[in-house]
């Protein structure tokens, strides 16, 4: 497999936006600068402003697989990096011990213990796996989920694209796999972390571009409760909510609003289908207070 | 084109932000990648890599404007002072250096049993003498919550068993049997999130419950924040992280713009637990507030966000100064909207005070 890799930003720009990714100048130029450099890029941003899906649509464009690791407290090198396969060690030791009984030699201790440790005996897990499988697209998913004791496993395998195994020593891919880190901003991710990557604030799209969104990923919704939604969506983003929704709700909303049957935003079935865009109790509450007729107002 | 931009990260660093060498060698090469002719890849090149969070962008537009726009040589944006600092630009000469301060001559050691008195008295009321030892002791202070069981797991002598390691016994062995390896779960310390009130009413105090938190992220900087509370919200934990407590107040108090000003404390908490605390700060942490209750805003405001607060929370704490008065009743209309959400209720008023709530806090 190889990386096709754009020429530009505004190539990137295009072949996103045909694998159904709409991404902006900022997000287009930090991807290109990703792929083009080398270096992994660091997204931030409010939950559910596609920083996932960016990674998804740029392994679709660079015409690679995407490799994911979600994060989460007390992730370890064993779920992450890679693990001994215990099993096929022991069954390998025993195989070796009954063709020596059979045949009557004497095992030699040393081969024995450096055949056991084999790169067949090691299971990669998604890091390694990225390294060896590069080119590919590597998604470390919401890194600010895991403790910081496992940032520093990143450290060599963000800046060198090399992970070293005591037992057998360094794997390195010959072409870096491009990797995109991904946080919701719960903690603090340790500076020397950031200080290997590109650095890009997720924003929330613009009125326009979250219409083309909804058109782009539901094609088959009509144009005009395509921008009721994005203009709803819009509105509730001002109220102050608790959860205000991301384009991911937006999408969710307008599917919603779709499989009911309407056309155009109509009041009744947002309101039955609030819950695909509102998570708290207190937010659709407060958006009942204010009206849902409201939210389509200009 | 090099010098411009070297010129440009030059005027960030003025401006507050931290600009270390291998981020402007990575903006040289975003550069060169994206070619220089157009002002739009020039900005995202700076932008992408001499950014390292949010607060950053802001920083980043307004030295971008003032640096392209002129083509005079920089340096204006320091000069002026006017862009905000953030970070620890410390001034030295705004500060005694650390040798005089610690003159034998000026603190002369007090007995026991004045230490006794001081350590009851109220911290409105000492002379300047008795403040520097109360400053002193506060010093010796170790504000931290008890541990946290962690997801994480380490080799240990007892607990369940480890199959990696006691596998990887037996293949050391070349497969005979060997006593099973244990691991158990491992404890990591629970946040600390200290929120001072700076406002007028709580001014005399505020110089003390600073210099309390600093003791506390002094003690555990990764996993405590502090955060003044006033007419707005500023996060001052990066400030306080420095060794010397004088420096760390004085670079704190230039962030903060708020000083002895009104409290909105429902809107200011909301800020904190729209901005962080819902995120994950809050979740799980020893949450401390520090204010008297006088609240210019909306009570009503103020109950919904503390009740949103012990919701996140494992403990809220809230310290009044006016607690350790004699007769104290909780009548302000703030101090009654939160207490219905409180895990602990205690008093702040002297240095005894701030020894029970170390305690408090240590027991939550």
């Amino acid at each position: 497999m190889t990386l096709r890799t754009p020429a530009s930003p505004e190539e990137l720009s295009r072949v996103l936006t045909s694998a159904g990714y709409l991404p902006d100048t900022g997000l287009a130029t930090a991807g290109f600068l990703a792929l083009r450099l080398g270096r992994p890029l660091f997204l931030e941003g409010e939950a559910g402003v596609g920083k996932t899906a960016f990674a998804q649509a740029l392994a679709t464009a660079t015409g690679t697989t995407l490799i994911r690791l979600q994060c989460y407290e007390g992730l370890d090198a064993s779920q992450a990096l890679y693990d001994w396969d215990f099993p096929r060690q022991i069954l390998h030791l025993r195989t070796i011990e009954a063709a020596a009984v059979a045949s009557g030699e004497r095992v030699d201790t040393e081969q024995v213990e450096a055949s056991l440790y084999d790169r067949r005996f090691l299971i990669a897990r998604p890091l390694l796996r990225a390294l060896e499988e590069s080119p590919c697209v590597l998604l470390i998913d919401e890194i600010d989920r895991a403790d910081d004791e496992f940032e520093a496993f990143l450290l060599e395998l963000l800046s060198e694209a090399a992970i070293t195994v005591p037992e057998l020593g360094r794997i390195a891919a010959p072409t870096p796999p491009v990797t995109i880190l991904t946080s919701n901003r719960t903690r603090e991710v340790h500076d020397a972390l950031k200080r290997r990557c590109l650095y890009h604030w997720v924003d929330h799209p613009s009125f326009e571009r979250e219409v083309e969104i909804l058109r782009t990923r539901l094609p088959e919704i009509t144009e005009r409760l395509a921008t009721e939604v994005a203009q709803a969506c819009r509105a509730l983003r001002e109220l102050d909510l608790l959860k205000p929704p991301g384009v991911a709700e937006a999408i969710d909303w307008a599917g919603a609003l779709h499989a009911l049957g309407a056309q155009k935003f109509d009041v009744e079935k947002a309101a039955a289908t609030l819950g695909a865009v509102l998570k708290y109790r207190e937010d659709a509450v407060r958006v009942h207070a204010h009206g849902l007729a409201e939210l389509i107002k200009k | 084109m090099i010098e411009v931009l070297v010129g440009f990260a030059r005027c960030l660093r003025h401006a507050g932000m931290r600009v270390p060498p291998d981020r402007v060698q990575a903006m040289l090469a975003a550069v060169d990648a994206l070619g220089v002719t157009d002002p739009a890849g020039v900005y995202w090149a700076g932008r992408l890599t001499l950014c390292a969070e949010p607060d950053d962008i802001a920083t980043y537009d307004a030295a971008f404007a003032a640096y392209f726009r002129q083509v005079t040589p920089p340096a204006p944006v320091s000069a002026s002072g006017s862009v905000s600092r953030i970070g620890l630009p410390f001034q030295l000469d705004q500060v005694a250096p650390r040798a005089e301060r610690d003159d034998p001559e000026v603190i002369e050691e007090p007995a026991a049993s004045d230490i006794e008195v001081l350590r009851h008295r109220d911290l409105t009321q000492l002379t300047d003498q008795e403040r520097d030892e109360v400053r002193r002791l506060l010093t010796l202070l170790a504000p931290t919550p008890a541990p946290r069981p962690s997801r994480r797991r380490r080799p240990a002598r007892r607990g369940e068993i480890d199959p990696a390691r006691t596998v990887a016994r037996i293949l050391r062995r070349v497969g005979e049997p060997a006593p099973p390896a244990y691991r158990r779960k491992s404890r990591k310390p629970r946040r600390l999130v200290l929120l001072v009130d700076v406002s007028g009413s709580m001014a005399a105090y505020a110089d003390a419950l600073l210099r309390f938190a600093h003791a506390a992220v002094r003690r555990r900087p990764s996993s405590t924040e502090v955060f003044t509370v006033g007419t707005r919200l500023t996060r001052v934990t990066r400030a306080l992280r420095h060794r010397d407590p004088d420096l760390a107040l004085a670079a704190s108090s230039r962030l903060v713009p708020d000083w002895s000003g009104g409290t909105r404390l429902g809107e200011a908490l909301k800020v904190f637990l729209d901005r962080w605390g819902q995120r994950g700060m809050a979740r799980g942490a020893v949450v401390v507030l520090f204010s008297d209750g006088w609240e210019r805003g909306d009570p009503s405001l103020l109950a919904d966000q503390m009740a949103r607060l012990a919701r996140l929370a494992h403990r809220v704490v809230w310290v009044n100064p006016h607690k350790g008065r004699p007769g104290y009743v909780p009548l302000v209309a703030g101090m009654v909207a939160a207490l219905p959400h409180l895990d602990d209720f205690v008093a702040g008023h002297s240095f005894a005070a701030l020894e029970r709530l170390v305690e408090v806090i240590a027991r939550a």
